[in-house]
């Protein structure tokens, strides 16, 4: 461990780290642009020069190693000055340099109250402009609906270009021309269109690239914020909502280094619009074959009338992708009450069974893990799109080490190399019986890792695929129990499903799961079912049943529906949701559901009281006191409870299997549409517009 | 001056063969396997007793660079790279070694690999050298040819030699920025640490060394490190070209002792300054990163590292620029300046910005159009640029405009004068103008 003396401070730091990662343990604050902890070291705006005593010139902190750095000549540690005469004057001058060519314009700059050039020019500029010559103006760019471009504020610290290209996987964003006309460009003027486009915003440390839908809404201090959790996609992005009144104006990444390190994707970012428009504010009744506004006493009634009129056994529930657990918990006791077992969280006919324990649907390995992972198996899935931010982990690991990667799958651009292997289940049997062309890499392999989507688990083989898996996991040394490592991991595409799973939302004893129940009801002996956000099913099989539909948005399911019950979105109720890691976290209100709509326990807890079988919570709080009794894990935040035994494989070894050898197909076809509020968005149906032309364009 | 017998590049005016046969009979690749049998430390010891100082500007010991190579390979390949990038104004002596002596610089090249362990040498060209780059090119199927270098060669050690091929950018002279070229991104100088001994051209360790220095290798081996520190002076010792251009009356360039005064060297080989010693204005001692330096000061001035280093200025490249007193010498360093901000690659903020002010304040001083305040600010600035930046860009474009502020302060002020008085009666409006409506 070198010794470092930082400003008369001596300290120990770690071997390996940067003179500026130093400075900040020794709590020495360091100006600087260019560097983010998370990028590549550029070392070009040379704001965050020091000096080293003994060195002819300063340095800069970001790219000085402190194993670099000599001892003095009696052996003394060396010595970093960051608030010399020398540094300061660097400072000033760096700060200047940046100043001269960048536009006086904050008054009418977005990044205004949260822009890096301005803090630091306060901080660490001088006092006076020297500057009389014309400044530099450049053309902006256009890079797609997202991004707004006023290059002329861009101060060339290549953030965004090594974010693209270290962390998107997208290389359409480079600097071009030298000296005073280096330029950011996307070469041609095209759209970006990386599902992570929107981190750019974020990273730029000056108002260059700000957010176009947010343009001109609101300073960053006049917003309210909360921090919570985004259920765009099974990852559970961290993330903050920023609000004004009761509406949603922006939507910031937060850090966790586990989950989503600080970056989210596009359509967490920007779906905001969608939480606006398409809203279900009041119960509808669907009368003599029309939609019609209701109270909520005359909801209720009717949905008790039609309940109480058929045999439980008629009764189903399905639950959509964006449900919270304690809607879902409360959804279930009360179907409990009333006797029926038929109820699924598994809108794609997913059949992952909870009953096989959480081993078998969660990522087990972590995330995080994905850093030290050195095989990829992927089956049945494609993580750019099922889950932007975990795939551009592997993107990351890719790149940076020698991680081979395979898919069994359709082929899809991932945004690294991986060797396909083919596209249905016998070439996991190829796999189990080492006659696989990967066979030989995980001979090597010391933590290999395979990524299976819902792809594979949606069909009605689904069951022996998982069992195929499983072997193969267990067998191929995927799952190493003495190594503490189990690479067998579960992709989801839902954020509702793992909590869905964790709380038995899955048909009881003798229930059907969610096509039998689709298709029961097409049969017309399927009396009532009751939709708690599920859209993404096919409705027209409901056209003769009594559909109840809870939800925020007025979409494919609502328009089936006899009985509209509006819900609250994810930012507007506190919920819990587990991601696919099996990490259980918890949303926080940002503003309040619109007009007449309600938090969704609080509609199944009164309905429960109109059906005559009152639940015993009456508290949000009493509400988790007993779900915590069916589920404790659900109490720790934050925590990973997954029993690493390998105790499932254990059922599957035994099985024979029934395969079917169709190829695997596609979970989500369009990502920036794959849920109700994202369908509501406007900004969402330009990007996947654009996202067609393109493809169209390249086919 | 420089005996005929102690010179190295005797066909530097290619009066002569340039080929192998010419070559040969001029000595090159003569006991060059003798040479290489002698081991690389006697190759490397000899080469620092000779006190050869780089020749591409910055004048580090050759040989001490060599000898930060790893003595054994950790697996990765060893590299040479020679940097015949040469695009310093003023500067064309590489040129001449290329299309005229191009086999003292093939030589020199393979003793180097050697000595380092290299197996093969990249030499990046300057993208306007094209026929240089053919030149060169022909040399080296020459020795290929005559077994020479490759594999299997006479000389006992498999030995490549490529040629490279830049696109006509000065920054690509710098050696990590060249260093990027070469393995095809764009010519942007590296953050150092690491050195390119440790993390070079496709991460291997790497030497980058100028034609020059490579070019006089084979002779320093050949007649031994003691002839070649006898010539010059301690800590400058040897020959070296050098370029003379501007006012004299006949540019040339000329393999010289180092130390030789520039006066000598003006009037033996140049026929001297254009109207005589006495209209010498300044000079501008070492290519156009280099302070210049007035004529009261040049009339003993020994043209080495050191001497010129105590001048404020440096030998550089040793591109000797002679201005006599026609010279608008705002002008000529407002037109370095411009150079500067043409090539500076952007990369870093004191340079990509700084170049560009200094050469917008100088245009403006060119005609006067300035305040006198200004002079200090624009010292001030170039200030801020040299020492903040990662390459050495940003000091050379510094270095011309302090030198112009330090001997020629007084001209800017007058010019500044001359224009406010001009203002006064051009167009400007008058008390007297105002009087008459």
């Amino acid at each position: 461990m070198p010794k470092l003396n930082i400003d008369g401070t001596e300290i120990d730091v770690e071997d390996g780290i940067t003179l500026i990662q130093a400075c900040e343990e020794a709590g020495v604050e360091i100006p600087r642009f260019c560097y983010h902890e998370r990028l590549s070291v550029a070392g070009n705006c040379r704001m965050c020069l020091v000096e080293v005593v003994g060195a002819p010139k300063l340095v800069a902190s970001c790219a000085m190693g402190v194993s670099d750095l000599r001892p003095g000549p009696e052996g003394q540690p060396p010595e970093i000055k960051t608030l010399s005469p020398k540094v300061k004057k660097a400072r000033e001058g760096t700060m200047e340099f940046l100043l001269i060519n960048h536009p006086l314009d904050c008054p009418i700059c977005d990044q205004g109250g949260e822009c890096d050039l301005q803090d630091q020019a306060v901080a660490f500029g001088g006092k006076l402009s020297r500057f009389d010559e014309n400044k530099r103006a450049v053309e902006d760019r256009n890079i797609g609906p997202l991004i707004k471009t006023i290059m002329t504020r861009c101060i060339s610290c290549t953030r965004c270009v090594r974010f693209m290209t270290e962390i998107a996987g997208f290389d359409e964003l480079g600097q071009t021309g030298r000296g005073e006309g280096a330029e950011i460009t996307t070469y041609l003027d095209t759209a970006i269109l990386s599902e992570m486009s929107g981190n750019v915003i974020d990273l730029c440390p000056v108002g260059a690239l700000t957010s176009r839908p947010f343009a001109f809404t609101a300073r960053s201090w006049e917003m309210k914020k909360t921090e919570t959790i985004d259920v765009m996609d099974a990852n559970g992005a961290n993330i903050r909502i920023e609000s004004r009144g009761n509406e949603v104006l922006r939507i910031m990444p937060r850090e966790h280094d586990a989950v989503n390190e600080e970056w989210i994707s596009d359509k967490s970012r920007f779906v905001w619009d969608g939480l606006r428009s398409q809203r279900l504010d009041r119960p509808y009744i669907r009368d003599e074959g029309v939609l019609r506004e209701a109270s909520w006493k005359e909801a209720f009634s009717t949905i008790a009338t039609k309940v109480n009129s058929v045999s439980p056994v008629r009764i189903a529930a399905i639950a959509g992708d964006l449900c919270g657990v304690e809607e879902m918990f409360a959804l279930k006791e009360l179907l409990t009450a009333l006797g029926t077992p038929n109820m699924d969280c598994r809108q794609d006919g997913s059949l992952l069974d909870p009953a096989l324990g959480r081993e078998s649907y969660v990522f087990n390995s972590t995330i995080e893990a994905i850093d030290d992972t050195d095989l990829l198996l992927i089956v049945g899935s494609n993580p750019r799109l099922e889950a932007p931010v975990i795939n551009a982990r592997i993107y990351q690991n890719w790149l940076n080490g020698d991680m081979p990667i395979y898919l069994v799958g359709q082929d899809a651009d991932l945004l690294y190399d991986y060797e396909s292997l083919g596209d249905g289940p016998e070439q996991l049997v190829e796999i189990l019986n080492g006659k696989s062309p990967l066979s030989k890499a995980l001979e090597k392999a010391k933590r290999p890792m395979i990524l299976l989507g819902q792809a594979a688990f949606a069909r009605d083989d689904g069951k022996d695929i998982l069992a195929l898996a499983g072997r193969v996991a267990q067998e191929k040394g995927f799952v190493r129990t003495g190594d503490n490592w189990n690479g067998f991991n579960i992709l989801h595409t839902a954020a509702a499903r793992v909590g869905g799973f964790d709380i038995g939302f899955v048909p009881g004893e003798g229930g059907v799961r969610t096509n039998s129940i689709l298709n029961a009801a097409e049969k017309g002996e399927m009396e009532v079912v009751f939709l708690l956000g599920a859209d993404e099913i096919n409705v027209n099989k409901l056209s003769t049943t009594f559909v109840v539909y809870q939800g925020s948005h007025g979409e494919i399911g609502a328009q089936m529906a006899d009985v509209i019950l509006p819900g609250a979105a994810y930012t507007e109720k506190s919920a819990t949701y587990v991601n696919t890691e099996g990490r259980v976290q918890m949303t926080s209100k940002a503003t309040f559901p619109p007009g007449e709509a309600r938090e969704d326990w609080k509609i199944i807890r009164e309905l429960s009281e109109y059906l005559g079988k009152p639940l015993s919570f009456n508290t949000i709080e009493q509400l988790h006191q007993s779900l915590y009794k069916t589920a404790p894990h659900l109490a720790s935040l934050n925590s990973i409870d997954v029993e690493q035994g390998g105790e499932m494989f254990k059922n599957f070894t035994m099985k024979e299997l029934q395969l079917r050898s169709e190829p695997f197909g596609i979970s989500i076809v369009d990502f920036y549409l794959s849920n109700p509020i994202a369908r509501a968005s406007a900004i969402m149906a330009e990007m996947s517009a654009l996202k067609q032309e393109r493809d169209r364009g390249a086919a | 001056m420089l005996a005929d017998k102690d010179r190295i590049f005797t066909n530097l005016y290619g009066l002569h063969d340039w080929g192998l046969e010419g070559a040969l009979k001029r000595g090159a690749w003569d006991g060059t396997k003798g040479l290489l049998e002698k081991g690389r430390d006697w190759i490397i010891d000899e080469m620092k007793a000779s006190g050869l100082r780089g020749r591409g500007g910055a004048g580090f010991p050759t040989g001490l660079k060599w000898s930060f190579m790893p003595k054994e390979s950790d697996g990765r390949p060893h590299y040479l790279v020679i940097n015949a990038d040469e695009s310093e104004p003023g500067t064309c002596k590489d040129r001449e070694i290329m299309r005229h002596d191009p086999h003292l610089l093939i030589e020199g090249a393979m003793l180097a690999s050697f000595a380092m362990g290299a197996k093969a040498a990249y030499l990046y060209i300057r993208g306007e050298f094209i026929f240089e780059r053919k030149q060169l090119q022909k040399a080296v199927d020459q020795a290929y040819d005559a077994g020479l270098i490759g594999k299997n060669n006479k000389n006992g050690y498999d030995f490549d030699f490529y040629i490279h091929h830049g696109a006509g950018a000065y920054i690509c002279g710098e050696e990590t920025a060249l260093l990027e070229s070469l393995e095809g991104k764009k010519g942007m100088p590296r953050l150092k640490p690491p050195f390119p001994a440790n993390m070079g051209l496709y991460g291997a360790p790497t030497t980058v060394n100028n034609v020059e220095s490579i070019a006089v290798a084979p002779d320093i081996l050949r007649r031994g490190a003691g002839w070649f520190a006898g010539l010059g002076k301690p800590n400058n010792t040897g020959t070296k070209l050098f370029s003379i251009s501007g006012h004299v009356e006949r540019p040339c360039n000329v393999e010289e002792e180092m130390g030789i005064p520039f006066r000598e060297l003006i009037e033996k080989h140049c026929g001297g300054v254009t109207g005589g010693w006495d209209n010498l204005l300044c000079v501008i001692p070492g290519g156009s990163s280099v302070p210049l330096i007035p004529a009261p000061n040049c009339q003993d001035l020994p043209m080495d590292f050191d001497s010129l280093v105590a001048q404020g200025s440096g030998l550089g490249t040793a591109a000797v620029i002679v201005m006599d007193k026609s010279t608008d010498i705002i002008r000529a360093i407002a037109r370095l300046s411009y150079f500067y901000k043409h090539e500076s690659c952007g990369q870093c903020t004191p340079c990509r910005e700084g170049t560009g002010w200094m050469w917008r304040v100088l245009t403006r001083m060119v005609d006067g159009r300035a305040e006198k305040r200004e002079i200090d600010m624009l010292l001030d600035v170039t200030k801020q640029v040299e020492g903040h930046t990662i390459c050495a860009l940003g000091d050379a474009a510094a270095w011309p405009v302090q030198g112009l502020i330090r001997h020629y302060r007084h001209v800017i002020e007058e010019r500044i004068d001359e224009f406010s008085s001009r203002s006064d009666t051009d167009g400007a409006v008058t008390s007297k103008d105002v009087e008459t409506v």
